[in-house]
């Protein structure tokens, strides 16, 4: 099964290069842009028997850090 | 009693040679070389230092593989049982991201690499590491970071403030740290990450000698015990 793992800063984090982009849309002459954060996404091709349990625990191990940033999984059906 | 350091390696440090060499000069002892594949530390050691350098290539955060690492793994079980450890730059987020420190290490706030000598204050001079500087005092140490940007919450701030685990604190915030902290203690006083390199101030020649003090603070606080 694939997997994607979202994994974006907390609320409250700066985001330095969010606002970097932000600032870049701007001057391509894109208004209404509020505001602009970078995550990161991460596709995992595991096993069907994979528990949510499994993907919580390499999400939290590895995949996020926790101190800065929240994650979300995406289970997508096999092909 | 002989002073018996280690460096750990990872691929991509680049710091480690000089880190060897500093605990080498302040000692006179040779600073044994572990490389980031070995499973175990050598036995009996006073002191271990992780470098800075990119390791891994900085994939996926800084410092994050490293944490993972067999080596690492016997090194926070070695500061769990009081061995003293020091991490610089990549080494300081190494630390955070193995969990033996709090807080995260971000993206400088001004987007910006910055290498060049900073100004900083001395704000715990009781530690192991900090003992051979006076209290308040301002050393001149390089920096040289893309990731330096020191972050916690509000209360793990006021934690290591109130217990005073803040080893060291930027004079002018070049990267954008939370309260300007450049470098941090854990609980017990025997782990330090810090952004700044000690290691690169060790001669004159070399533009100063601000952070011999911190490498004989440890040597003499070790080989006395």
């Amino acid at each position: 099964m694939k997997v994607r793992v979202f994994v974006s800063l907390k609320p409250g984090v700066l985001d330095p290069q969010g606002r970097a982009v932000h600032h870049a849309l701007e001057g391509l002459g894109f208004g209404g842009v509020e505001d602009v954060r970078v995550g990161r996404m991460i596709e995992l091709e595991v096993a069907d028997s994979t528990s949510d349990e499994a993907l919580r625990e390499m999400c939290e191990k590895l995949l996020a850090n926790m101190v800065i940033e929240n994650y979300r999984i995406e289970k997508l059906e096999t092909a | 009693m002989a002073f018996r350091s280690a460096v750990v390696t990872f691929p991509g440090s680049n710091c480690d040679r000089d880190l060897a060499v500093a605990l080498e000069k302040v000692s006179g002892e040779p600073t044994i070389r572990v490389w980031h594949g070995d499973a175990e530390l050598p036995e009996r050691l006073d002191f271990i230092a992780l470098p800075g350098g990119f390791s891994y290539g900085d994939y996926l955060r800084c410092g994050a593989m490293a944490a993972r690492s067999p080596i690492v793994r016997a090194v926070v079980e070695a500061a769990n049982k009081g061995v003293p450890v020091l991490g610089i730059c990549n080494g300081f987020q190494v630390l955070t991201e193995s969990g033996l420190l709090p807080g995260a290490l971000l993206r400088n706030a001004q987007l910006k690499f910055v290498c060049r000598t900073v100004p900083l204050e001395v704000a715990n001079s009781q530690s192991l590491f900090t003992a051979g500087y006076e209290q308040g005092a301002t050393i001149m140490l390089p920096v040289a970071h893309h990731d330096g940007n020191y972050f916690a919450d509000e209360a793990t701030l006021d934690r290591l403030e109130g217990e005073g685990r803040v080893a060291f604190r930027y004079g002018d915030n070049c990267n954008g740290s939370q309260r300007a902290i450049a470098g941090v203690l854990n609980q017990a006083g025997n782990v330090l990450g810090m952004m700044p390199h000690p290691e690169r101030a060790i001669e004159p020649e070399l533009g100063g000698t601000d952070g011999r003090a911190l490498f004989e603070s440890a040597v003499k606080a070790l080989v006395a015990a």
